[in-house]
């Protein structure tokens, strides 16, 4: 388990990058601080990007939009919506007392 | 009790048995048992080729399984029939025994694979399971040439695979063409120099007299004398033959040369037992093809439900597909085989296409059709065909390019009720038209209750033309709602947030919306919120609904770095700002780049250099340029009257007023303005959403022109004005746009789709018809009063500078942003430039 940052370091309704152990994450924070890890580097763009993108919902699933041609991505499972050949890892995250961890 | 119902086979028919069977509501009456040999549950085997792909068998899945168990559906793998006793109404596996009260065979088919002394050697493969695909694929990895026997359909397929594994490969065929059974010999012709082109070689009237060790390669097929061919490998994709060995030995009546005998219920000899798929013999007839394979599913199961009496009918066998990339079709007599019959050619042999129309002796009804290179008349052509319909008067109509523009397609309202539109699940126009009568007015609805285009997708374009023309027939328009999360127009959204005084997207979707929003209302009520109320858009309620090119105040590139573009009004600057441009561009090692609207571009900044570069920009007193967002953009102008000797007034002057004035102001979309100074028009202005040209008597006002992808001419609105009224009309023109059109829609497009167009306009904007200028007036002159620049807001909050580093949790730089040099300057480098370069580090 790491420390990556405090909840209050993520903006409601959006996502920061952080750094584990040389891999970059995108970690998302939705209005009711529910909290989903994913990789930051978007496969369509090849540009670490994810962290960016806008928060929603699409056909009942949780998803973060690409900020870069707009695919969506499952923030649950990292399942693409629009190529299901694409899956991002996605990692569980811990809330403990204010702080992210994964 | 519950009777006992076994299904033999769980291929794609079986499969799709069982799906009806639940449907129907088989499994209150019948325990059902499926057993299969088969390692694997039902998956698509018309995509198998799709396999070499992923390699991912779990893509090619058909089967949800919590369906089977939540219905108790038993499914049995790796367990092979060995035995039917039809007296004690038993199947027999090698562990088990099963009682049946109904019992149906999906057992499919094999690969046929001639008699050729040799085939048995273990580089020789046949093509029909993933299982077989994978030992393909470890036998290519030590191959270099691979040959498939047969030159149809599927071998073509299996062709495809090896030159996919890297094979140098070979296509053997015994017919004098390839596809000869769908396609006549000049299709084929054609066909073959394509697929030659594509470094497959074809090799027709070769018949393999046998196998034997090589010199070069393993194996070597001899054809005749001193004929021969080498090869790593050998795929027979020569035709299948029923499976149907358990129904010989239990003494069910076959065909004379194999197929398990059915009537039009798909009942064997033995009532109790039921035959469906490539498995069984209809009429001396044995269907290779997944859609009558569904029908007989369906019909199976229909009659044991006792719901509906409907028969098997035999079917179609047209086909479209793509084959190594080339498009071939095929419609009924497709040799032109009945007497008498007319045919219609067309062929360009410079494109690659050949096309045949196979008519009847008057010329009225398309008997037959092969299309080679260009499929596109297909789906129309099927449904002449299918539903007999009458020839147009010149039938060569149908299958010529249409020179005139004209579309020779007939349209769907011609279609019968009883047309087949979805020919994998059986579905007619009529009950399309009625789901869309019930309620289905999308093409997710559409699939979701009649399955139409869920199969190969082949229809969905026919099927979407019929939907859209039924919704025009019940006089239901089209809904244009912004998107899931609200059941409105943005038109409509901007009203509400306007008269409710709605100020934050929280709001907005508790009030009028459901769910958490997504990236398309999102920044489309921040945009919407910016044009009312001007809020600084970086404030934590508004964060999250803008784009990343407004979240962070500068426009994302491919690489996720961005550039940065600061206002010069009017394109004018003095020499002393320019030179803090290229100071900052020094500096932090950007890209510059003088852009179209007459300012400079700075690329490659990464995100946590962007304050620094701001902080500079500031100070020298630049502000934002707003290139990064949905919002007036530049008022372009040419140098006018003070130095041009053409010129008759100070286009520079206004033009620097008129982008003080609306810089800043968000919008449906991007606005572009100019100024020229006189007729020649130097400044391009009819090409921008407002464009000012000076006169004798004072200034035109031109709107609603585009550049770019759809180039619009702009209109006049009004001549000779005054600079006051000028303004005044800017003022109400803008305004009245941002609260009316859609979302991304430029004033260009607006202004086509405005009811009463031009006209109703000016009556608008100049003689105020609906009442509305004060009001417009006095929203913009808000607008205009509470502007900011956003990155001078920005730079003096700590808060906000914080979401200007790539890692939350490290200072470090992305390392993914990797510039190489070009033309004295940097650019972003290539996937295969940041390979070298990561390889020279180490």
């Amino acid at each position: 388990m790491q420390y990556l940052c405090q909840l209050d370091d993520i903006v409601p309704n959006t996502g920061v990058c952080a750094l584990y152990k040389d891999k970059q994450i995108a970690v998302f924070r939705l209005a009711d601080n529910r909290i989903f890890a994913l990789d930051n580097y978007d496969p369509f763009s090849q540009a670490n990007v994810l962290s960016r993108g806008i928060l929603g919902d699409l056909d009942n699933q949780v998803v973060v939009a690409s900020p870069i041609h707009k695919q969506h991505f499952n923030l649950e499972s990292g399942q693409c919506l629009e190529d299901e050949k694409i899956k991002l890892t996605s990692y569980a995250v811990i809330i403990k007392e204010g702080a992210v961890y994964l | 009790m519950k009777k006992r119902l076994i299904v033999v086979g769980h291929g794609m028919v079986g499969h799709h048995f069982v799906c009806q069977a639940i449907t129907l509501g088989l499994t209150e009456q019948y325990q059902i048992t499926v057993l299969s040999a088969e390692p694997r549950p039902a998956y698509d085997r018309v995509q198998l080729t799709r396999y070499f792909d992923t390699l991912n068998a779990q893509d090619l899945n058909l089967v949800d399984t919590d369906i089977y168990s939540e219905k108790n559906i038993q499914l049995l793998l790796n367990t092979p029939v060995t035995a039917i006793d039809r007296e004690q109404k038993q199947v027999h596996t090698e562990q088990d025994i099963f009682d049946f009260d109904i019992l149906i065979l999906a057992t499919g088919s094999y690969p046929f694979v001639p008699n050729v002394p040799g085939h048995q050697d273990p580089r020789c493969f046949v093509y029909r399971t993933i299982e077989d695909l994978d030992a393909i694929i470890a036998a290519a990895k030590t191959s270099q040439v691979g040959v498939v026997v047969g030159g149809g359909l599927l071998g073509l397929e299996a062709a495809k695979a090896l030159t996919t594994l890297g094979l140098n490969t070979h296509v053997v065929e015994f017919a004098p063409q390839l596809m000869a059974v769908q396609i006549d010999a000049q299709g084929g012709d054609l066909l073959r120099k394509k697929i030659e082109a594509l470094n497959v070689k074809v090799h027709t009237q070769k018949n393999t007299q046998c196998i034997e060790p090589g010199i070069e390669h393993p194996l070597r097929m001899k054809f005749g004398e001193d004929q021969f061919l080498e090869a790593d490998l050998i795929v027979f994709s020569a035709g299948i033959r029923p499976q149907d060995q358990l129904a010989k030995t239990c003494g069910l009546t076959l065909g004379e040369r194999g197929g398990i005998r059915i009537n039009d219920y798909c009942q064997t000899s033995d009532p109790t037992i039921y035959a469906i798929g490539e498995c069984a013999l209809w009429q001396n007839r044995i269907f290779g093809l997944v859609a009558p394979g569904y029908q007989m599913a369906t019909i199976a199961a229909q009659h044991l439900s006792g719901v509906e009496n409907k028969k098997f009918e035999g079917a179609d066998m047209s086909t479209k597909l793509k084959l190594m990339g080339v498009d071939v079709g095929s419609i009924g007599d497709a040799h032109g085989r009945a007497p008498d019959s007319q045919h219609i050619f067309y062929q360009n042999p410079q494109k690659g296409i050949y096309k045949k129309l196979v008519t009847s002796v008057d010329g009225k009804q398309l008997l037959g059709a092969v299309l080679i290179g260009d499929t596109t008349d297909y789906s129309n052509l099927l449904q002449l065909y299918l539903n007999n319909m009458t020839l147009p008067e010149e039938p060569e109509g149908l299958i010529l390019p249409s020179l005139s523009g004209k579309n020779n397609a007939l349209g769907v309202a011609a279609l019968p009720d009883t047309a087949q539109i979805c020919s994998c699940y059986n579905v007619n126009k009529a009950t399309l038209c009625s789901a869309v009568r019930e309620g289905a007015h999308s093409l997710t609805d559409i699939k979701n209750c009649t399955s139409a285009s869920t199969g190969c997708g082949g229809c969905t374009q026919l099927v979407k033309d019929i939907m859209q023309h039924e919704l025009k027939q019940l006089g239901i328009t089209v809904n244009n709602h912004l998107c899931s999360h609200f059941s409105y127009t943005r038109q409509e959204l901007y009203h509400l947030i306007r008269v409710e005084e709605l100020k934050t997207f929280d709001q907005v979707i508790a009030q009028h919306g459901r769910g958490l929003g997504c990236d398309i209302c999102k920044p489309t009520v921040a945009s919407i919120l910016a044009s009312c109320w001007n809020d600084y858009i970086l404030k934590t309620e508004h964060a999250g609904l803008q784009d990343s090119n407004d979240y962070f105040l500068g426009n994302i590139q491919k690489d996720g770095s961005y550039s940065v573009v600061p206002r010069v009004p009017g394109g004018e600057i003095t020499p002393d700002k320019l030179i803090v441009l290229g100071e900052v561009a020094k500096q932090f090692n950007l890209y510059t780049k003088i852009t179209g609207g007459q300012r400079v571009d700075l690329f490659g900044a990464r995100v946590e250099q962007l304050p620094a570069i701001w902080r500079m920009l500031v100070d020298a007193g630049f502000e934002t340029g707003h290139a990064y967002g949905k919002a007036v953009r530049t008022v372009k102008s040419c140098v006018g009257s003070t130095w041009c000797r053409y010129g008759v007034d100070d286009s520079v002057g206004l033009a620097i007023e008129v982008e003080n004035r609306y810089k800043g102001l968000r919008s449906p979309h991007k606005i572009k303005m100019a100024v020229s100074g006189c007729t020649r028009e130097c400044a391009e202005a009819q090409s921008k959403d407002v464009g000012v040209i000076a006169t004798e008597h004072g200034w035109n006002l031109y709107v609603c022109g585009n550049g770019g992808m759809r180039p619009r001419h702009a209109d006049l609105l009004a001549s000779d004005l005054d600079k006051e009224t000028l303004i005044r009309y800017v003022d109400r023109f803008l305004m009245f746009y941002i609260r009316t059109a859609d979302r991304l829609q430029r004033t260009s497009v607006w202004l086509e789709k405005l009811e009463g167009g031009l006209d109703y306009l000016r009556k608008v904007i100049i003689d105020d018809s609906l009442g509305l200028a004060a009001q417009l007036e006095t929203e913009m002159a808000n607008i205009i009063g509470t502007y900011q620049c956003e990155w001078k807001t920005t730079i003096e909050d700590p808060i906000r500078l914080k979401r200007f580093t790539h890692f939350v949790n490290s200072k470090r730089s992305d390392d993914n942003i990797v510039f190489v040099q070009e033309r004295q300057q940097i650019r972003p480098a290539t996937q295969t430039e940041k390979a070298q370069l990561s390889s020279l580090e180490v």
